[in-house]
Order: structure tokens, then C-alpha cells, then sequence
């Protein structure tokens, strides 16, 4: 019999308009990796932070191994103390800061620092790891990923009795996830709780022994992962029944009519990011999709097509007129939509309502002097509130109250409140339940139907399979295949990656 | 029956309190009516206006409130513009007073050229006030193209002129102290025969020409937005650098025009003395209005309150006979206290507070 770190009990926490969590049970046994799951809005994020102290839970009792009482958790520091560490879906360390202080800020009082023994310290954690940064460096010239990982080691470094990783591995690619895991069998053979929260079904059964489902905020149930079958996983966390992703394949297939109507076109395009020239044409109607690992310049492609990054070279011809688009302004004015990779800090405007948001784009389309009336703006808010299913207490809502998924589903709003004619979706999905995954996916290839051309860009191969007609295939900023049709197998797709040997084959 | 009756009526009653608590213009609005029935407590007569003379027979409104008013003018024309410049650059412009001393040296100049007491203007007056607003924008040019282009902070790039705008002053003068003929004295005083002070008619066409362009342009969204986040901003077609620029054009208009009413008050400029630290009260004034000074979401109307709240406390600490040299000391006092109150720790004391009979009153239905 396993001993318990922690247990939650009866926890409550509502927000204006909304009861987060209802009554949640939560328990962790000391050597265990337990997910959390559940759909966006369920109340995943919230739980782990009345655990970590951002939240002061309504009531509700949380109890630690090693403590007689119930403990207060009045603040992170508070948690940190009481062996609870966090890895948060959003990565919150110090960007102007190194990756050594990023390492050790907060976490002793000690006055006088010696800095060149932390350095020397870091080092050898960060090699311990496998993490390809200097102590020294900046966190902010490193890789989202790679900053992803200093959070990890950060909270692996500290003395917990209770790991947290909440969507450590939504910007993480598969090797880098390997290690991850490692590390976490690592660190559960050591007597440490982790708790997992994780949209990626695959990683729950590599890894995890115990499963709690939450939905809308209440307790669904806690499982052995032996004893719940992966359907039964999705079916309990969207509270109905599954078939909806065998349906969404048949759909794919029935797209690839042939309609010849270029939309875009690049020749030989090129950005000062450094992505290097390449050739891309798609037409009306048809879901393409950049594959590649991460940095191997998917993004930068389609940013280089808006106009997001300064242009160096090449031309860019939209629906057979060449057009010089050197700034997202034209590209918008053209019929050109671009959802960004990073939600949190180049989608969202936080402090903004869900209205204003979701009428930025077309706003600014209409120019400085016409506004829109609060009445139309209700107008449009309302028409996608409602179309996209927006969990949301108001219009007037600020956006970054919103769960993630939500967020997402109001900058996706957005952009089809523009009405585009090629709309680009850079990891849409990233960080989304699987409802809404599901949901997105279907709206592509509705849109495609409909006459739109989509570029979708996704890390889940899977995924992509499953909506795009038409793979781009990328490595190291270069473009190394074009996969279409029977070639759009996950294995062809890897070995395009790996070295593009199988392209002839 | 009737139990629950008034048991909704209670909660009615607590939301509706709730919601006027939570309105962000509570403790700004809430604020100065205090400071208003503290001096009315001393002063009984303090809010009366009466129709008195000046010293020419003209007919003039007098009473401490239109006192007010009047003297508010520069600190409300300074905080629109600040409050825009906060929103979009997430920092301040501490050069306003400096260049408020820019634009009098160049009204000056131009009234009455190189003389020091000359019998007639040298120039029609909307003249100098054309000349004193494109002074005023040629400052916020300079702060502007610093702060967006070359992404310097806006208090260090703001630091120049605020070092060197007084000196700046006194060159446009030619170094002499002139003083233009009385009928310049109009702007910052009265019109013959109009009782109500011009620089409130002034502050009136001001404060609407800016709800109009927050209303019919997007001015407001799109500083917003820039403040809040510029990366998003831009990837939504904005052009964060040119609106940045822009806040700061536009609060160097809004020097422009303090600077002709200021120097029209007393038909001369000491660019040395003129509008002291006034930078600090336009700042305090935005943020007294609840406005963050981290830039992002702004609310005017809070920042146009705060001007006109930090007037009223100068002018009570005046008429109380608080030693001059004393006077910041006391604003200092009042203003941490303002500023406390407006941070979410306290803020979120008293709303708990407020929220408690209503939570028990539900609780206790539910189990009935």
C-alpha cells in the first residue's frame, strides 16, 4: 500500500459568474504519476492552483503528509515551502533574467550570493538534464522549449514531495519529451508525487498509474489506469460517447476533389528570420499544413506570407496578382488570417474584453476613423460567442479570465469575423482539450469546404493527417518535401523529417 | 412570505452597493466629494458663487469652486494627453512642466519679439497660440520618435527635455523677461463682460474635442491595445511605434495649450518658476483616477477627476493657511493614503466584507 502526500477534499472555488470547482476530491500517493484530465474550462488549472496558492480556495481542506492539520496555502511561496513545486502550462519564469538566477530566484534569503558557485551549480544541473543552455544565458534568447525545460529543472531541483507539471510538454517535441519522461520515472522512483496535466492521450498511458477526470468543474472520477480504456477516458471527459474522430477522417478524404484555384503563391520567399526561400502554392478550398519539428521554420513560413517577419526576397502572388505585403496590415486588407503560434503573448490582448477582442482584426481593417458602435460590436461578439460554443460569463469579460481553450476559440473568432480567403492557423489546438480539438478540426474542413483556403500547422502529425489535403514537409528552415495524397502516412512523414530519403521511394 | 421578501430585497440592496463600490470611478468620484464636504465643514460658504467686479468693473463669477476650476485647467489638459502616453508607452512623460516653459518662451517671443514692455502685440494672438502648439508637438515629437523608435524608456527619454526644456525657455525668449499687453490677458483671465473664466471654457472644449475622438475614432482601442500587448498588437495590423508617437504628439498639443493658457494668466513667463513639478500632480492626477501606470486599459473620466481632485487639495491646503513651504508635505500625506486605498489588497478587504451578509443569506435558503 502506497502512503498519501496529499489529499483535497471537497474543494470549492467560484469566480464572478462562474463555479469553478465544486465539491473536487483529490488524492496523491507518494511514487505515483497521476494525470489530471479533463476538457477545457473543467477546472484542471484551477484546481492546481488553489493547491499552488494562486487561488484562495472558498473551502474545502487540503492535507500534506507530515502535517497533523489541514494547511493553508496562502501564496506560492507558501506552497514552495510545503514541498509543493509547479511547472505551469505558461511558462513563468523571469525572461530578462539568466537561466541560472531563473534557476535559484526565490528560493533561499541567503544575502550574500555567490554567484559564480550557482553558475558552476546550474551547470551541472542543466547537464544532468540534458538542457542545451548556459547558465549565463539570457532565458529570453533561449527556445520556448528550452525554457519550458529550466522551469522542470527549477522545480525538480527543489526538495518536493509534490510535482506539478501542468501542459509541460504542449511546446516540447518528441525527443525532448523523452527526456522529460525519463526524468519524471526518474523522480517517482525517488518517492516523489507527480501530478500530470496533460491533453496528450498517448503520454497519460505511457506514463501515468492513476487517471482523475474532471468536468465543468466537478469530480468525474478517480481511475487506475489499467481499468479505463482510452475511449472510455475521452467519453468520461467529454461526458459523451466518442465516434466523432472517425467521422472527421471520412470528411478529409471526400475534400481532396481537385479545385485549381491558387490563392497563394510564393517564389522563392524568403524572411529575414531566416527561414530559407521556398515555393508554396495553395488553392481554394484546400487545408495544407507545414510538418516539421519545432524551430524548423514552420512558423516562419507562414509569418514570412503575412508579413510578420520583414520580407528579404522572393515574391508573394495572391490569387494570381503579385503583391508586395510587408506588413500584416496589407496582408489582412488581401484576404490573408493569421492565428499565432503563441497565444499568450502575440494572440491575446489580456486586459481587453472578449468583445474587443474578438473585433480587433476587422477593426482595424476599417480604419482609425470608423469604429464600430458598441451595438454592432455586441452584435459580432455575440454571433461568434455563440457559433464557436465561447465558455464565457460576458462580452465584457477581459479574455485572459478565460481558459485556454476558450482564448483560442476568441482569436479564432476573430479572424473569421475578417472573412479571409487563406486563413492560417499556427497551432491552433496547442494546449486544447480534445472537445475542442475535435471541434476545431471540423471547422477547418468545413471552411475549406465552404471555399476557404487554410493552412494548418499542427506538432500532433495525427492531426494533421486527419484535416490536410497537402503536407509541406520542413527541416532546419528548409523546405524537404511535399507529401500528397497515399503519401500522407506518418511514417513517410517522419522519414521526410529524419532525411528526406523516402521522398523518391 | 413576507421573510423572503425582504430577503431578496437585502440582497438587491448589498448588490446594488457592490456594484457601485466595484464601479471604477468609486473612490476617485467618492474621493473628491469628501474633500469637497471637508472644506465645505470649514467653510460653510465654500461652495457659493457669487457675481462680483474685477478691477475694471467688468461683471466676473467668484467662489472657491469656480477658483477651481479655473486653476485646473493646466492639470486637466495635461492629464488627457498623459493618460494616453501612460496607456500606450507604459511609463510617463516627466517633461511636461519643461516644455509647458518651451511653449511660453515661444508665445513670448513671438507676442512681443525682442522687447521687454512693448504697447502692442507683434503678432495676432492665434498666432502664438499656433506657434505655441507646434512648439508643444515639436516636444512630443522628440520624446516620441525616442520612446517608439528608439525604444528608450519613456521617463529616460523624457529626462532630456525635463533637464533642459526650461533652459530651452528662457533661449526663446532671448534671454529677456517681456510682458505682453493686457488684452493677451484674456485667454488666462476673463473677456470683458463674460463673467465665467476663459481657461474653463478652455478645459469644456478641450475634454469634449477628446470624448469625440474617443467616441468616433479608435484612438482609445488601439492605445489600448499597444499598451497592453504590442507584439499581439502588430500581428493584428496595428503599427505599435507610430501610436506610441502619436500619445506623445498629442500630449505635446496638450502642453501647447496649458502653456497658452498658463502664460496668458499673468502676460509673462519666468520659465524657471513657471507650473512647478506640475509633471508629478498630471501623473498623480492619472493615477488617482484608477488608472495603472503600467500603461494598458485607461479610463479617462477617472483621470480627468483626479485633476481636478488634486486642484481641490491644493487650493483647501491654501485657504487653510497651511504654510507653503508645508504644502507638499500634507498632499504627500493624503495622496499615499489615496493611493492605498485604490491597490487590489484593499480593495479586495472591503469587498469581502461587503460580499459576507450576502453569502450568508443565500446559504441560509439554500437549506431552508
Amino acid at each position: 500500500m502506497q502512503e498519501t502526500v496529499l489529499t483535497m477534499k471537497n474543494i470549492n472555488k467560484s469566480f464572478p459568474g462562474v463555479r469553478a470547482l465544486q465539491n473536487v476530491d483529490f488524492t496523491l500517493c507518494a511514487g505515483e504519476i497521476h494525470a489530471l484530465m479533463g476538457e477545457n474550462g473543467a477546472g484542471k488549472s484551477t484546481l492546481i492552483k488553489v493547491l499552488t496558492g494562486v487561488y484562495a480556495k472558498d473551502t474545502g481542506e487540503i492535507c500534506i503528509k507530515g502535517i497533523d492539520k489541514p494547511v493553508h496555502i496562502k501564496s506560492p511561496q507558501d506552497a514552495q515551502k510545503l514541498g509543493i513545486s509547479t511547472v505551469y502550462q505558461e511558462i513563468t519564469l523571469c525572461p530578462n533574467l539568466t537561466v541560472a538566477e531563473n534557476l535559484f530566484i526565490g528560493r533561499n534569503n541567503d544575502f550574500i550570493v555567490n554567484w559564480k558557485a550557482r553558475n558552476s551549480m546550474a551547470e551541472s544541473i542543466l547537464k544532468g538534464l540534458g538542457i542545451p543552455a548556459k547558465p549565463t544565458q539570457q532565458l529570453s534568447n533561449c527556445s520556448l522549449a528550452v525554457q519550458q525545460m529550466v522551469a522542470i529543472a527549477r522545480a525538480v531541483d527543489m526538495e518536493c514531495k509534490v510535482l506539478i507539471l501542468d501542459e509541460p510538454t504542449s511546446s516540447l517535441d518528441k525527443n525532448e519529451v523523452n527526456k522529460l519522461f525519463t526524468l519524471m520515472r526518474e523522480l517517482k522512483k525517488r518517492g516523489v508525487g507527480i501530478i500530470f496535466v496533460t491533453h496528450f492521450l498517448d503520454q497519460v498511458y505511457e506514463l501515468c498509474d492513476k487517471i482523475t477526470v474532471l468536468r465543468g468543474g466537478e469530480l468525474v472520477g478517480e481511475y487506475l489506469i489499467k481499468d479505463l480504456s482510452r475511449v472510455e477516458l475521452v467519453a468520461k471527459m467529454m461526458g459523451k460517447e466518442l465516434g466523432e474522430l472517425a467521422e472527421i477522417e471520412n470528411e478529409a478524404q471526400a475534400l481532396s476533389v481537385d479545385v485549381k484555384e491558387a490563392v497563394i503563391e510564393t517564389e522563392e520567399l524568403a524572411s529575414a528570420s531566416g527561414i530559407k526561400p521556398f515555393n508554396f502554392t495553395a488553392y481554394k478550398g484546400e487545408v495544407t499544413g507545414f510538418a516539421g519539428l519545432l524551430g524548423s521554420g514552420r512558423s516562419e513560413c507562414v509569418r514570412a506570407i503575412f508579413g510578420a517577419d520583414k520580407v528579404m526576397k522572393g515574391k508573394l502572388k495572391i490569387k494570381g496578382e503579385h503583391v508586395n505585403v510587408n506588413s500584416p496590415i496589407k496582408a489582412m486588407k488581401k484576404g490573408i488570417g493569421y492565428l499565432s503560434e503563441d497565444r499568450k503573448r502575440d494572440g491575446i490582448i489580456g486586459d481587453l474584453s472578449v468583445r474587443e477582442n474578438i473585433i480587433l482584426a476587422l477593426q482595424v481593417m476599417r480604419g482609425f476613423f470608423k469604429p464600430f458602435s458598441k451595438a454592432q460590436a455586441q452584435a459580432f461578439a455575440d454571433e461568434y460567442i455563440k457559433l464557436l460554443g465561447i465558455k464565457t460569463a460576458s462580452a465584457d469579460t477581459p479574455i485572459s479570465s478565460l481558459s485556454g481553450g476558450n482564448q483560442q476559440k476568441v482569436i479564432l473568432a476573430r479572424w473569421l469575423l475578417t472573412h479571409p480567403d487563406y486563413l492560417i492557423l499556427d497551432e491552433p489546438t496547442r494546449g486544447i482539450d480534445i472537445g475542442t480539438k475535435v471541434e476545431i478540426q471540423k471547422l477547418v474542413l468545413k471552411l475549406a469546404s465552404e471555399g476557404m483556403s487554410i493552412t494548418f500547422i499542427s506538432s500532433e502529425i495525427e492531426e494533421m493527417l486527419r484535416t490536410c489535403s497537402k503536407l509541406i514537409v520542413m527541416r532546419d528552415l528548409y523546405v524537404v518535401g511535399e507529401l500528397k495524397g497515399d503519401e500522407m502516412t506518418q511514417d513517410k512523414i517522419m522519414h521526410t523529417i529524419a532525411g528526406g530519403v523516402s521522398r523518391n521511394v | 412570505m413576507s421573510k423572503n421578501n425582504s430577503n431578496q430585497n437585502k440582497i438587491s440592496v448589498t448588490t446594488i452597493i457592490k456594484a457601485i463600490i466595484k464601479h471604477k470611478l468609486f473612490i476617485p468620484i467618492a474621493f473628491l466629494t469628501f474633500l469637497l464636504l471637508i472644506n465645505v465643514f470649514i467653510n460653510p460658504g465654500f461652495l457659493k458663487i457669487s457675481m462680483g467686479q474685477d478691477s475694471n468693473g467688468n461683471p466676473v463669477l467668484i467662489g472657491n469652486i469656480i477658483n477651481i476650476l479655473n486653476n485646473a485647467t493646466e492639470l486637466v489638459v495635461l492629464a488627457i494627453g498623459m493618460t494616453l502616453v501612460t496607456s500606450s508607452s507604459r511609463g510617463q512623460d516627466i517633461s511636461v512642466g519643461a516644455t509647458v516653459a518651451i511653449v511660453g518662451g515661444v508665445i513670448m517671443r513671438i507676442l512681443c519679439g525682442s522687447e521687454t514692455q512693448p504697447t502692442t502685440l507683434h503678432a495676432p494672438i492665434i498666432l502664438a497660440l499656433l506657434f505655441g502648439c507646434l512648439a508643444g508637438m515639436a516636444c512630443g515629437v522628440f520624446n516620441g520618435l525616442l520612446v517608439s523608435k528608439f525604444k528608450i524608456q519613456p521617463m529616460v527619454a523624457t529626462l532630456i527635455l525635463f533637464t533642459a526644456g526650461r533652459s530651452i525657455g528662457s533661449m526663446a525668449m532671448g534671454g529677456l523677461k517681456p510682458k505682453a499687453v493686457s488684452s493677451f490677458g484674456y485667454y488666462g483671465n476673463f473677456f470683458p463682460g463674460f463673467p465665467i473664466p476663459t481657461p474653463i471654457l478652455i478645459t469644456i472644449v478641450v475634454i469634449a474635442i477628446t470624448y469625440i475622438a474617443l467616441k468616433r475614432t479608435n484612438l482609445g482601442l488601439y492605445t489600448k491595445a499597444v499598451g497592453i500587448n504590442d507584439k499581439a498588437s502588430s500581428l493584428n495590423g496595428l503599427n505599435p511605434e507610430l501610436i506610441k508617437f502619436l500619445t506623445f504628439v498629442i500630449l505635446g498639443l496638450c502642453v501647447g495649450i496649458a502653456g497658452f493658457v498658463q502664460a496668458s494668466r499673468v502676460q509673462t513667463v519666468n520659465p524657471y518658476t513657471i507650473v512647478p513639478s506640475i509633471e508629478m500632480d498630471v501623473i498623480l492626477a492619472v493615477a488617482l483616477g484608477g488608472n495603472s501606470l503600467g500603461g494598458g486599459k485607461f479610463n479617462m473620466t477617472g483621470s480627468i477627476i483626479g485633476a481636478y481632485t488634486i486642484q481641490t487639495l491644493t487650493s483647501m491646503l491654501t485657504t487653510l493657511n497651511v504654510n507653503t513651504n508645508a504644502v507638499p508635505v500634507f498632499k504627500a500625506v493624503i495622496i499615499i493614503v489615496l493611493v492605498i486605498i485604490q491597490t487590489p489588497v484593499v480593495k479586495s478587504f472591503f469587498s469581502n466584507k461587503i460580499t459576507l451578509p450576502k453569502l450568508i443569506a443565500v446559504n441560509g435558503k439554500e437549506r431552508a
